[in-house]
């Protein structure tokens, strides 16, 4: 990796840990399952790289690795945002519930 | 140009994530967040078709559907109470998928420098151990294995061992990572065993805490895969979910006032709770449905106190009923969640919320204490530890320190619980013996069925 790339990642890593640590805490509890299973889903984000991994694979071993990868970050994503969705459809506050 | 294109794709997907995550963050617009960050996610995906070219696009379309329809049908068929269980599992695929990203990125291309080579082994450790420490706390929530902390004689000792043997795997394989593809197979295998060892030692009552932990996991190794792939739209979003995972995590440590290695590393419940057992506790007073029921029609307030026995008993649309039939009977009804109620971040909210609670009706510990002294009934329906006054009277006990909701300040309580056995960590509960303390033996959805019938009389 290039220095200058190494730098800016690093750069970006402080930035983004910050902003997640300002973005949850102030999180009220109620919410606590909906947002750690929306998370949750967001960290399917490695399908990406599931995808791009199946792209530049050569090798029978590495394309099952690469299709594995793809599944597994598939069900992480699709399940994930299915379920914070069907948990969220249920937090109803007293004038639209009724 | 593509390039150019499926990189402002990626800028886009940021905000999308970020927006989104900022929207859950809020009861009204918690929908709408999730669906922004969703989008996001397909929007991260179509631009990395454009940057690759639709490469393997037949191969990545069927891995896709298949996960996609697995993904489906866990979210549609998974029943509410199972939730935990469902959440863990979902993210140990996450986890899982990190791992092989990076392994199968170091098979396309072994020549790799020393920070590149380094972050691939830490994205196999920490993917392995999410994925396996998953599948162990979703078996343990499902009841497939027990709930009880695994322990055994040199356990630290081991797990210390293992910590340096990956330390060193890093410093071998960042030298020269070619000739030591045996090594990755190594770290591999020695991470999945890492994740079982870790959690089985964790008991029932620190999962919220392990899970928080985990959904953290599974985001740093997501960056981490992201780095070694070189793709900046992982890095981010990982980055964001370690975050605001480690926050998580956090906040539920203080709920218990442990740390986070004591709820690693402690043990908890191996501890033998002797200064409690040893104690005479008195006489319990048990009480009828029927004389409870007088004495709830008679209160002006009442606070119910859900914990893990009301999901186990699946007994929230009871409890709503019957806190529905005290509203109509003038009784002003709350209900008090402890952070660490259930066995994860915000249990009782999600379970109360199915059963169409209102979540105004729903209150924190901390709005909870000070008005306590004067509510009339507290309810308590499941829950044990949290409610356990050792954990402000008795420095001896494990849980001292810990913050309770204090129902025993309250005019009565009222304990639903299925028999005198002590919960989680063989604790004693002398609040079961307290003068105030009346108990309801028996199934917590029959008790309040028994409950809701007087009214209904």
């Amino acid at each position: 990796m290039d220095l200058m790339v190494a730098i800016y990642t690093l750069f970006i890593v402080v930035l983004v840990v910050f902003l997640g640590f300002e973005l949850i805490s102030k999180v009220p509890s109620t919410l606590h399952t909906p947002l750690m299973s929306g998370s949750n889903a967001i960290s399917g984000i490695t399908l990406l790289g599931a995808i791009v991994l199946v792209g530049i694979s050569e090798t029978p071993i590495s394309q099952w690795v690469a299709f594995a990868a793809v599944v597994m970050a598939t069900i992480n994503v699709v399940g994930g945002y299915l379920v914070t969705d069907r948990m969220l459809d249920m937090f109803k506050s007293k004038d639209q519930s009724k | 140009m593509m390039e150019l294109v499926s990189y402002l794709g990626y800028l886009l997907a940021t905000c999308l994530f970020i927006f989104g995550l900022k929207r859950l963050g809020s009861p009204n617009t918690a929908r709408q967040g999730n669906i922004i960050s969703a989008c996001g996610m397909f929007i991260g995906v179509f631009s990395t078709f454009i940057q690759t070219g639709f490469g393997g696009f037949q191969l990545i379309f069927l891995g896709m559907v298949v996960g996609a329809v697995i993904g489906v049908l866990a979210a549609k068929l998974v029943a509410m109470t199972a939730m935990p269980e469902m959440v863990a599992l979902l993210n140990g695929f996450g986890g899982g998928s990190s791992l092989l990203v990076a392994f199968g990125a170091y098979l396309v291309a072994p020549q790799i420098g020393v920070v590149t080579a380094s972050i691939t082994v830490v994205s196999i450790i920490i993917g392995g151990l999410t994925l396996t420490g998953s599948i162990v706390a979703w078996a343990k929530l499902a009841g497939t294995l027990p709930t009880r902390p695994f322990s055994f004689f040199g356990q630290q000792v081991l797990n210390a061992l293992i910590l340096i043997g990956l330390v060193v795997a890093i410093v071998m394989f960042s030298m020269d990572a070619v000739s030591h593809i045996s090594l990755l197979y190594a770290v591999i295998t020695v991470a999945l065993v890492l994740g079982v060892l870790s959690v089985m030692a964790i008991g029932g009552g620190d999962m919220p805490v392990v899970i928080a932990l985990l959904n953290s996991y599974s985001g740093i190794a997501a960056a981490a895969a992201g780095s070694v792939i070189g793709n900046v739209l992982l890095i981010v979003a990982g980055l964001l979910v370690g975050a605001s995972g480690l926050i998580l995590t956090s906040i539920m440590c203080k709920a218990m006032n442990r740390s986070l290695a004591n709820v690693l590393f402690g043990g908890f419940g191996s501890v033998s709770s002797s200064s409690q057992s040893d104690k005479d506790q008195g006489e319990v007073n048990p009480i009828t449905a029927d004389d409870a029921y007088f004495v709830l029609e008679a209160a002006r307030s009442v606070v119910i106190v859900p914990g893990y026995g009301m999901a186990v008993a699946q007994a929230q649309h009871s409890v709503r009923e019957l806190g529905d039939i005290l509203e109509e009977h003038g009784v002003n009804v709350r209900y008090a969640i402890h952070p660490v109620a259930g066995r994860m971040p915000g249990h009782m909210n999600v379970l109360l919320a199915e059963s169409n609670v209102p979540y105004e009706q729903l209150y924190e510990m901390d709005d909870i204490n000070p008005i306590i002294d004067n509510v009339d009934v507290c309810l308590v329906i499941g829950a044990n530890d949290v409610v356990n006054p050792d954990a402000l009277e008795d420095e001896a006990s494990p849980i001292y320190g810990m913050p309770i909701i204090e129902v025993s300040r309250s005019q009565t309580v009222f304990v639903m619980k299925r028999s005198m056995n002590p919960g989680f960590a063989g604790i004693q509960n002398p609040l079961f013996f307290k003068d105030n303390t009346r108990m309801l033996f028996g199934d917590a959805k029959e008790s309040l069925q028994a409950l809701i019938g007087e009214f209904k009389e």
